[in-house]
C-alpha cells in the first residue's frame, strides 16, 4: 500500500494557542485512520488546513509523495481531497441534485445537466451504498440523509481522500452502523479515510490506525488491533479515565417538575406532544430516550415556555407555569442546556465572560445600580473557566473561535453554576471528548446528589443508562413507558423506541413465558 | 366622469404602461441577481440617476445617443463596483450604504449638471433615441402595438429579461449565484468564490440599472432633469420582492408600477378633481399597499443582507 497523504511538521498558531504544534501525520491508501483527541486538541484545525480552509504557518503537505500547495478548498478538491464538515454545508432550499451539481463543472457548460448529474449520483449510490433520492429537497431530509448527501458530494468530485469531522455525533446508532458499512466499502475501493470522533467504541470498530493528538501535538500513532480503549483514553487525556460511575442510591425528594397530559401543536417538521405526562423529583435523574425528533424538542420548549401548550399543565415545584415568560421560568430555578449549542446556547460573537453571565447579568453582584461590575464579572469568569476546565485564552476570547467541545463547556458552566433546582440537559456531552464527558456526567450526578432534579435528554443510550435513575422512552410525541434504570431491559427500551408500549411488551413477555 | 375614466383603459394605456415599466424592469432584472447573491441594494436609485446623467453626457460629448447608452452602462457598472466595494469588501451595512448611495447619486448628478453646463434656463438637449417598431412583430394585433412599437432600448430589456431568466435557472452560473445567496459558507466550502460572484452581480446590476436610467433621459426625454429617476429604483426593489426573486415575476411587478404611473398621468390629463401632487404618488402608494399585503420573507435568499466574512473557521 502506498501513502496517500503526508502532512509534515504542520504548525498553526492562534493568538495565545498553538493549535497545531509540528504535527506529522501519514495516511495510507485504503486505510481508515481515526484522529482522536480532547476538545481543542487541534483536530479540526489540522483537517481544515488539509482542506485549504485555513492556512498553515509552516509545514509541508505531500500527496502520493509529491509536495503540494493547498491554498483553498478548490485546490484541495483539485487534488482529490474532500471534507464532510461537522456542520453540514448544504443549501436547504436546493434539491440533492442541485447541491451536488454545484461542486463540479457541468458537461454541458454553461448549461446545467440535471439528467446527467442525476445518473452519476445514482451510480455513486449504487457503488457506495449511500441511499438518497436525488430529487428530494435537502430541507426535507433527516440528518443521516443529509450526511449521505455530503459524502456523495465529496465522491462526486472524485475525491480519493475523505475527511469526516465527527460524522457520527449527529447520527442514531442505526445510522452510524450504516455509515460504517459505507466507509468500509469505500476503503476497500482504495479511498483513504480520515475519521474524527470522540467515541472510543467507534474507533475500535472502524479504524485501521489511530493518531492521538493532545495540546496540538501528536502523542502517537498506533494500530487499532494492537491497542485498547483504556490505552487510547490514557494517551488522549494523559491519565486514567473512568467511564463507569459509582452511583449512590437515589434519595427522592419533593416532586420538582410535573408535566401533566401536555399537548402541543404538531407542525410540518415536528410531531408535537400528544398527551405527555412525567415527573422529576429532587435528587433524581430522569433520562428521556428515543430517536431524535420524537417530541424531545417540543417537551423542552414547552417546559421553558418557548412553545405554547394546547392543553395539560406544567408545574414547577407545584406551581403551574401557565402564562409565565421564559425569563420567569428561568428565575424559578430552571436551567437548560439546549440542543444546539451554536444557535440556541450561545451568541457566537460574544466573549467568554459575556456568555458565562448571559443569564445572571441583571442581578447583583454582577450589576449594581444598573451598571456592570467589571471586576466581579472578570473574577467570576476566571473562576468558572478554571473550575470547568474551559480551554481558552481568557474571559475576553470570542466563543465563536473556540473548539466545539469548549463551547459546550461554557454553556455547562453557565447553567450549572446557577445551582438550579431543575436542570434540563439536552445532549449535554454532544461533541465532548471522553475526559470532558466523564467530567460532565460526574457533574450531573453531583447535581443530583445535591438535590437537583434533572431531566436528561439524549439519543445516546449509553449516556442515559450510565447516569439516569429512571428512563422514559419517547415515540412520536408520546411516552411509551417509564422504567427503572437499574437493571433496565435493553431489549424493551429498543422496542419502545420503535413505538411499542411497555404494557404490550410486558403482556407479550408473560404470554410468551406461558406458551 | 366614470365613463371617461373607464375609457382610459385602452390600447394606448397598455402601451404607456409597458413603456413606463421598462426602466423599472431593467433595474429589477439586475436587482434580482444582486439580491439572489445575498446583497440588498437600496442604492439602485443611484445607479439609475447616474445612468440618466452619463447617458446625456455621453450623447452630448460624442453626438451619438447610442454611445450615450454605453456611457450610462459604464457609469452604472462603476457605481455597482463602488457599492460592491463598500458592502462586500468593507462589509458596510447594506441598508445604510444603499441609502447613502441614493442620496449621493441624486446630489452629485444635480451638481455635475451645473458644473459642466453652467446654470441655464433650458437643459442641454441631445438627439433622442426614437421609437422603432419591429418589422412584422409590430403588426400583430394588440400585442404588436403594446410591446413592439417601443424604443429599441425596450427590446434590449426584453432580451436581457429572457437571458437573465435562462441564466438564473438553467446555467451553472445562476445556480452559483443562488447558492451564494442562500448559504455563502457552504458555497465557499465547495470552491465557489463568493466575493467574486457578489462583485459580478453588483456590476451587472449596476450596468442594467444604468441602461434603465438612460431610457429616461435618452428615450423618454432627450435631456437630463434633476432627480429624474424619481424613485424608480425603489419601485424596482419592490418589484423584486413582489416577484419573489424571479426575473419574470419582477418584470410583472415592474408592469404593475408602470401601469400605476400611466394611470396617474392619464387621470391628470383628463382633469379628475384630485390634486396633481396626490396623483403623482399613486405608484408609490401602490407599492406600499402591495408590500404591506404580500410581503413575507418566504422565497427570499436566506443570506440576503448578511455580509460574508471569509476568515471564519468552520468547525
Ligand atoms: N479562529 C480561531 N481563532 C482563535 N483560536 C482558534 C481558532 N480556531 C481554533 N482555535 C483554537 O485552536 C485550538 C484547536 O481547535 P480545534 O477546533 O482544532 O480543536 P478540535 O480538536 O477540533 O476540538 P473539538 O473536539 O472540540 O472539536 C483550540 O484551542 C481553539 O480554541
Ligand atoms: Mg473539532
Amino acid at each position: 500500500m502506498s501513502t496517500a497523504v503526508r502532512m509534515e511538521e504542520i504548525v498553526k498558531r492562534y493568538p495565545g494557542v498553538m493549535a497545531n504544534d509540528h504535527i506529522t501525520l501519514e495516511i495510507e491508501e485504503g486505510e481508515i485512520h481515526a484522529l482522536l483527541g480532547e476538545n481543542g486538541a487541534g483536530k479540526t484545525t489540522l483537517m481544515n488546513i488539509l482542506f485549504g480552509l485555513i492556512q498553515k504557518d509552516s509545514g509541508q503537505i505531500y500527496l502520493r509523495n509529491t509536495p503540494v500547495t493547498i491554498n483553498s478548498p478548490s485546490d484541495a478538491i483539485a487534488n482529490g481531497i474532500g471534507m464532510v464538515h461537522q456542520h453540514f454545508m448544504l443549501t436547504p432550499v436546493f434539491t440533492v441534485t442541485e447541491n451536488i451539481m454545484l461542486v463540479d463543472r457541468s458537461p454541458r457548460e454553461p448549461f446545467l445537466d440535471h439528467e446527467g448529474v442525476k445518473r452519476r449520483i445514482l451510480d455513486i449510490v449504487q457503488s457506495s451504498g449511500l441511499h438518497v433520492d436525488p430529487d428530494a429537497k435537502v430541507s426535507s431530509l433527516c440528518v443521516g440523509d443529509q450526511q449521505r448527501v455530503e459524502i456523495i458530494k465529496v465522491l462526486f468530485r472524485g475525491a480519493k481522500v475523505l475527511i469526516l469531522d465527527e460524522p457520527t455525533s449527529v447520527l442514531t446508532p442505526k445510522e452510524t452502523d450504516e455509515l460504517f458499512v459505507v466507509l468500509r466499502r469505500l476503503a476497500k475501493q482504495g479511498h483513504a479515510i480520515i475519521f474524527i470522533t470522540h467515541k472510543l467504541r467507534e474507533v475500535m470498530e472502524i479504524s485501521d490506525r489511530v493518531t492521538v493528538l493532545r495540546g496540538g501535538k501528536v502523542i502517537g500513532t498506533v494500530l487499532t488491533k494492537e491497542t485498547s480503549p483504556d490505552a487510547l483514553a490514557k494517551m488522549m487525556v494523559g491519565r486514567e479515565v473512568f467511564l463507569t460511575f459509582e452511583k449512590t442510591p437515589v434519595h427522592r425528594g419533593q416532586k420538582m417538575l410535573e408535566v401533566i397530559d401536555v399537548v402541543t401543536r404538531a407542525g410540518q417538521a415536528c410531531t408535537g406532544l400528544k398527551g405527555v405526562s412525567l415527573d422529576v423529583s429532587a435528587g433524581e435523574i430522569l433520562g428521556i430516550a428515543g430517536v431524535d425528533g420524537n417530541g424531545q424538542r417540543e417537551l423542552v420548549e414547552a417546559i421553558m415556555g418557548l412553545q405554547p401548550i394546547e392543553s395539560g399543565d406544567i408545574r414547577i415545584k407545584g406551581k403551574s407555569t401557565r402564562g409565565c415568560s421564559t425569563r420567569k421560568i428561568i428565575d424559578m430555578g430552571v436551567s437548560n442546556i439546549p440542543f444546539q449549542r451554536q444557535t440556541e446556547g450561545l451568541i457566537l460573537t460574544f466573549s467568554v465572560s459575556e456568555s458565562l453571565l448571559l443569564k445572571e447579568w441583571r442581578k447583583p453582584p454582577f450589576t449594581r445600580n444598573g451598571l456592570f461590575d467589571k471586576k466581579v464579572i472578570q473574577n467570576t469568569s476566571k473562576n468558572l473557566i478554571k473550575e470547568y476546565d474551559i480551554r481558552t485564552t481568557g474571559p475576553d476570547a470570542k466563543v465563536g473561535n473556540m473548539s466545539g467541545g469548549n463551547q459546550q463547556k461554557v454553556i455547562l458552566a453557565r447553567e450549572l453554576s446557577r445551582n438550579p433546582d431543575i436542570l434540563i440537559a439536552c445532549h449535554p456531552t454532544h461533541g465532548l471528548d471522553i475526559g470532558a464527558t466523564e467530567y460532565v456526567r460526574q457533574q450531573l450526578l453531583n447535581e443530583r446528589d445535591r438535590g437537583g432534579a434533572i431531566l436528561l435528554i439524549s439519543t445516546e443510550l449509553d449516556e442515559i443508562l450510565a447516569i439516569s435513575d429512571r428512563i422514559a422512552v419517547f415515540f412520536e410525541g408520546q411516552v411509551m413507558g417509564v422504567i427503572d434504570a437499574a437493571n433496565a431491559d435493553l431489549n424493551a427500551i429498543g422496542l419502545m423506541m420503535m413505538g411499542i408500549r411497555l404494557a404490550e411488551i410486558k403482556k407479550n413477555n408473560s404470554t410468551g413465558e406461558k406458551g | 366622469m366614470l365613463e371617461s375614466i373607464l375609457s382610459l383603459f385602452n390600447l394606448d394605456f397598455l402601451y404607456a404602461a409597458v413603456r413606463m415599466a421598462i426602466p423599472i424592469i431593467l433595474a429589477a432584472t439586475g436587482e434580482v441577481f444582486l439580491q439572489r447573491s445575498g446583497i440588498f441594494n437600496i442604492g439602485i436609485e443611484a445607479m439609475m440617476i447616474f445612468g440618466a446623467f452619463f447617458g446625456v453626457l455621453g450623447a452630448a460629448l460624442t453626438g451619438n445617443s447610442w454611445l450615450g447608452v454605453l456611457f450610462a452602462m459604464l457609469a452604472g457598472s462603476l457605481t455597482g463596483l463602488a457599492f460592491g466595494f463598500v458592502v462586500i469588501t468593507v462589509q458596510g451595512d447594506q441598508t445604510i450604504t444603499g441609502t447613502a448611495f441614493s442620496i449621493i447619486g441624486l446630489g452629485l448628478t444635480s451638481f455635475l449638471v451645473r458644473v459642466i453646463w453652467g446654470i441655464r434656463k433650458l437643459p442641454v438637449m441631445v438627439t433622442p433615441i426614437e421609437r422603432w417598431p419591429v418589422p412584422v412583430l409590430s403588426e400583430i394585433p394588440y400585442l404588436g402595438r403594446i410591446f413592439f412599437d417601443q424604443s429599441p432600448l425596450a427590446y434590449i430589456a426584453y432580451v436581457l429579461l429572457i437571458l437573465a431568466t435562462i441564466v438564473m435557472f438553467k446555467t451553472t452560473w445562476g445556480l452559483k449565484v443562488r447558492a451564494v445567496g442562500e448559504n455563502p459558507k457552504s458555497a465557499a466550502s465547495i470552491g465557489i468564490n463568493v466575493i467574486r460572484v457578489r462583485y459580478l452581480c453588483a456590476i451587472f446590476s449596476g450596468s442594467v440599472a444604468g441602461i434603465g436610467g438612460a431610457i429616461l433621459s435618452l428615450s423618454e426625454l432627450n435631456m437630463f432633469v434633476d432627480n429624474m429617476s424619481g424613485g424608480r429604483g425603489y419601485l424596482a426593489m419592490a418589484s423584486v420582492i413582489l416577484g419573489r426573486w424571479h426575473p419574470l415575476g419582477a418584470a410583472l411587478g415592474g408592469l404593475v408600477f408602470g401601469a400605476g404611473n400611466a394611470l396617474q398621468m392619464r387621470l391628470q390629463a383628463i382633469g379628475v378633481p384630485i390634486p396633481n401632487n396626490l396623483l403623482l404618488i399613486l405608484p408609490y402608494v401602490l407599492a406600499l399597499l402591495i408590500m404591506v399585503s404580500v410581503y413575507s420573507r418566504s422565497g427570499a435568499p436566506a443570506a440576503l443582507g448578511v455580509p460574508y466574512e471569509k476568515e471564519t473557521t468552520i468547525e
